[in-house]
């Protein structure tokens, strides 16, 4: 591979965080079908390979792309930020005690119903994050206060996984 | 209904260029093997105009084998020798199976995977489906009249590493070149999709004899892409048998069975299942060979309740891979049926109520595997010129992960993940002055290690000595289109590299493969080298062809003395074809390969850049 780049390169879209959904997809769908191995199936091992990678790497960045915090996270590093999710932990007060009342609400949350509620609340409150989201890193390109957003849409998504396998304990 | 022609067998295939490739649905009860000629799938039958292979398979003293329908006549009399639903026991150790204790067989706990030993000595389930693919693949070149290129064999979404690699080297073991591992809702998805020129998102409910799958797919012109799946790989029709089984030793009060009366109504089971589809109930009659009778009458009132909880099972995977894919009902097109478990009529029921809609039945559900298989072998033989063919999107059912500290999976590729699919992590070390790491992969969604599959463990030595988590140990996860993992793993502060790639330890080594192979050729009395030396001809021929007609699009990617190095390779390689050492085929087929590595990434590199470079003008 010799094409080392943005993932929004890859897909010849502007570096944004608002998402061309449309033509994310369509660039996707035709460089899949120029490297995918099933267009190799009968190909030489060198072929194989080269088309492995490509199609590795095109999936990644796919799946970066259209994952919200991800996609937020790249955007960050294109712009030199320093995300360190991993160690720095350190949030709003307000945000966590939020955070541990809905955790609560989720334990005690013991039907599809109740968990059905949770979830459109946190989808809810997930899409308004994402949107304050594009406005700081678009708009007012103000990447500190971004990374404290995306920080806080990864604990709504821990959230997320946390319902959906709630709902695999009462089935 | 272009899709349900079934072709006489011995017709000879269209005078065409067009590579033979078969696709191949290895099921727990029946096996079917379709391919498509003039542009029209057609499953292939036997002899005798039957479609169905029943995967059944029987050992004689003398060391032959009888399969399909000639081994299900005998089940009753020869219990131990015949294997019945060996897809069960694919990839699986002793304690993974289920209702083993019904089972009329002696099991050998190898490691990795359980063994069975029959009159002709101990056999892996994977010998045992490689004798269903080889009665196939042999129907399939005496219809054709040819040589097989290549075949799709299809497996359960839902089957994890260990699985679909026993699939993949059954299908080595039986002589065939396997283009891909292919899941079966997607086949059923590609050929109901392109008989119905189907647009939106479906889901595909697949109950199999002894495996289920729920998919759901984005249907879109052109591209097949799965959007999430989940299952059960121990669940199917068998369980339905099974609870019919139960319910005649209660009602007829029979005292534990020996191995023959087991099979005997483990059959009535099977066929009172299948009467109460059409009727409304089912007698049931058997002599013991202990001389008592059994004379029962199954209602279908009886046999909704005695596995309704069978049924229910099945809906807590439609509503995880719904929550994955992150739809509702609502949003759902359509729900296609496969597998003929979906014929009860209380299945049927039970996911119209569930997605508010009646199911499609419009293709055979016995058959629509085989026959999306064989559309997809298509495909990948290259038949289908660019522009009519599709893409084809798949995920991994399970997610992929390694064992860290305290006995806890750190996931490394997600469920659901589409495929081909590469990441990486970086690790570090424990203790001061550490100079090995165990790596432990694993497969599964639980956050305890011991309730997930161990797929392997390797140990990554030579790491030189440092003070604790100051060394960077990447290890790399892997996932090709056939949902198979590599893993490697690597120290890289130090620049000194270890590296190792494994292969999941329910797989068979590759030592184990090549044995099998040479016995099962001794068995057929069938020239092993011969074989080799027409195999080994056909792939050098092949990769002459691609390599020149790459050459005559893409010259200009390379210099001249690149160019020449290619072309020397070439030279060499046809040279070596007509003689007679298949090693030296090999190796010259590897040279070439090698020589073709930087110039067939540069090719794709190009090919990306022409992609976009159109897309941009499009849509100027």
């Amino acid at each position: 591979m010799h094409v080392m780049q943005s993932h929004f390169d890859l897909f010849g879209l502007a570096p944004a965080y608002a998402l061309e959904t449309d033509a994310l997809e369509r660039s996707y769908r035709e460089i899949q079908s120029k490297v995918h191995p099933d267009r190799f199936a009968h190909a030489g091992d060198a072929e194989r390979r080269a088309s492995l990678q490509w199609t590795t790497r095109v999936n990644e960045a796919y799946r970066t792309l259209k994952d919200p915090v991800q996609r937020a996270k790249h955007l960050l590093e294109l712009n030199g930020v320093d995300v360190a999710f991993e160690t720095n932990t350190a949030m709003p007060q307000e945000f966590l005690i939020q955070q541990m009342e809905l955790r609560e609400a989720l334990e005690a949350a013991k039907d599809a119903p109740a968990l059905d509620a949770l979830r459109k609340n946190l989808i809810s409150e997930k899409r308004s994050m994402e949107k304050a989201i594009a406005e700081a890193i678009d708009g007012k390109r103000d990447y500190a206060a971004a990374a404290g957003l995306v920080r806080k849409l990864q604990f709504l998504d821990r959230l997320d996984e946390e319902i959906g396998a709630a709902y695999e304990e009462i089935e | 209904m272009a899709l349900m022609q079934i072709s006489e067998p011995g017709m000879s295939p269209e005078p065409h260029q067009a590579r033979l490739a078969i696709g191949i649905d290895l099921g727990t009860t029946n096996s079917l093997v379709a391919t498509v000629r003039s542009g029209v799938p057609a499953v292939l039958p036997d002899a005798n105009g039957r479609p169905l292979l029943p995967s059944i398979v029987r050992y004689r003293p003398n060391g032959s084998v009888e399969v399909g329908y000639a081994a299900q006549a005998r089940q009753a009399d020869d219990p131990k020798n015949t294997i019945v639903s060996v897809k069960r026991f694919m990839g699986r150790g002793v304690k993974d199976v289920a209702h083993l204790e019904s089972a009329p067989y002696d099991f050998v706990d190898a490691p990795g995977m359980l063994q069975l030993r029959t009159v002709a000595g101990v056999k892996s389930p994977v010998e045992v489906s490689s004798e269903i693919l080889r009665v196939l693949r042999e129907r399939a070149e005496l219809s054709l009249q040819g040589n097989i290129s290549g075949a799709v064999i299809t497996v359960p979404a839902y089957f994890d590493d260990a699985q679909r690699q026993a699939t993949k080297d059954a299908g080595r073991i039986a002589g065939l070149n396997v283009l891909r591992l292919l899941n079966e809702p997607t086949a059923a998805a590609i050929a109901y999709g392109l008989e119905n020129a189907s647009e939106g998102i479906y889901a595909v409910y697949d109950l199999g004899g002894g495996t289920f799958d729920i998919s759901i797919l984005k249907l879109s012109k052109g591209v097949f892409e799965v959007v999430s799946t989940s299952g059960d790989s121990m669940l199917g029709g068998d369980d339905f048998d099974q609870r019919v089984f139960c319910w005649i030793a209660e009602q007829a009060k029979l005292a534990p069975l020996g191995a023959r009366d087991m099979r005997l109504l483990q059959v009535k089971a099977r066929e009172a299942k299948e009467y109460l589809t059409l009727h409304g109930e089912a007698a049931i009659a058997a002599k013991l060979s202990t001389g008592e009778f059994v004379d029962l009458v199954l209602s279908t009132e009886t046999f909704c309740g005695i596995t309704q909880t069978l049924v229910h099972k099945t809906l807590g995977p439609v509503r995880k891979a719904l929550r994955d894919a992150g739809l509702t009902v609502d949003e759902i097109k359509g729900v296609v049926m496969v597998g003929g478990a979906t014929r009860m009529p209380q299945v049927q029921r039970a996911v119209g109520e569930f997605f508010r809609r009646d199911p499609l039945n419009n293709l055979d559900p016995d058959k629509v595997v085989a026959l999306g298989a064989a559309m997809q072998a298509n495909v990948l033989a290259g038949n289908k010129p660019q522009g009519e063919d599709w893409l084809l999107l798949d995920v991994i059912p399970l997610s992929l992960g390694i064992e860290t500290m305290g006995g806890l999976t750190e996931k490394i590729i997600p469920r659901n993940t589409t495929i081909p699919a590469g990441r990486a992590q970086e690790f570090t070390t424990f203790k001061d002055g550490q100079t090995g790491m165990s790596i432990h992969v694993v497969q599964g969604e639980r956050e305890l290690v011991s309730d997930c599959r161990s797929l392997a463990r390797f140990d990554l030595k030579g790491i030189p000595p440092m003070v604790a988590g100051a060394a960077r140990i990447r290890v790399a996860f892997q996932v090709d289109a056939d949902g198979l993992l590599s893993v490697s793993a690597k120290e890289s502060t130090s620049g000194v590299e270890a590296s190792i790639t494994v292969k999941p330890s329910y797989g068979l080594a590759d030592a184990d493969v090549e044995r099998m192979l040479r016995d099962s050729f001794d068995h057929a009395r069938e020239d092993m080298h011969a074989r080799a030396l027409a195999e080994q001809r056909v792939d050098g021929q092949r990769l002459i062809e691609a390599t020149q007609a790459a050459l005559a699009v893409d010259e200009k990617l390379l210099n001249q003395g690149e160019r020449a190095a290619i072309e020397h390779a070439i030279t060499n390689l046809q040279s070596l074809l007509s003689g007679p050492d298949h090693r030296k085929i090999k190796q010259a087929v590897e040279a070439l390969n090698r020589a073709t590595d930087e110039f067939a990434a540069r090719r794709m590199d190009a090919g990306i850049k022409r992609a976009l470079a159109g897309r941009k003008i499009g849509s100027l």
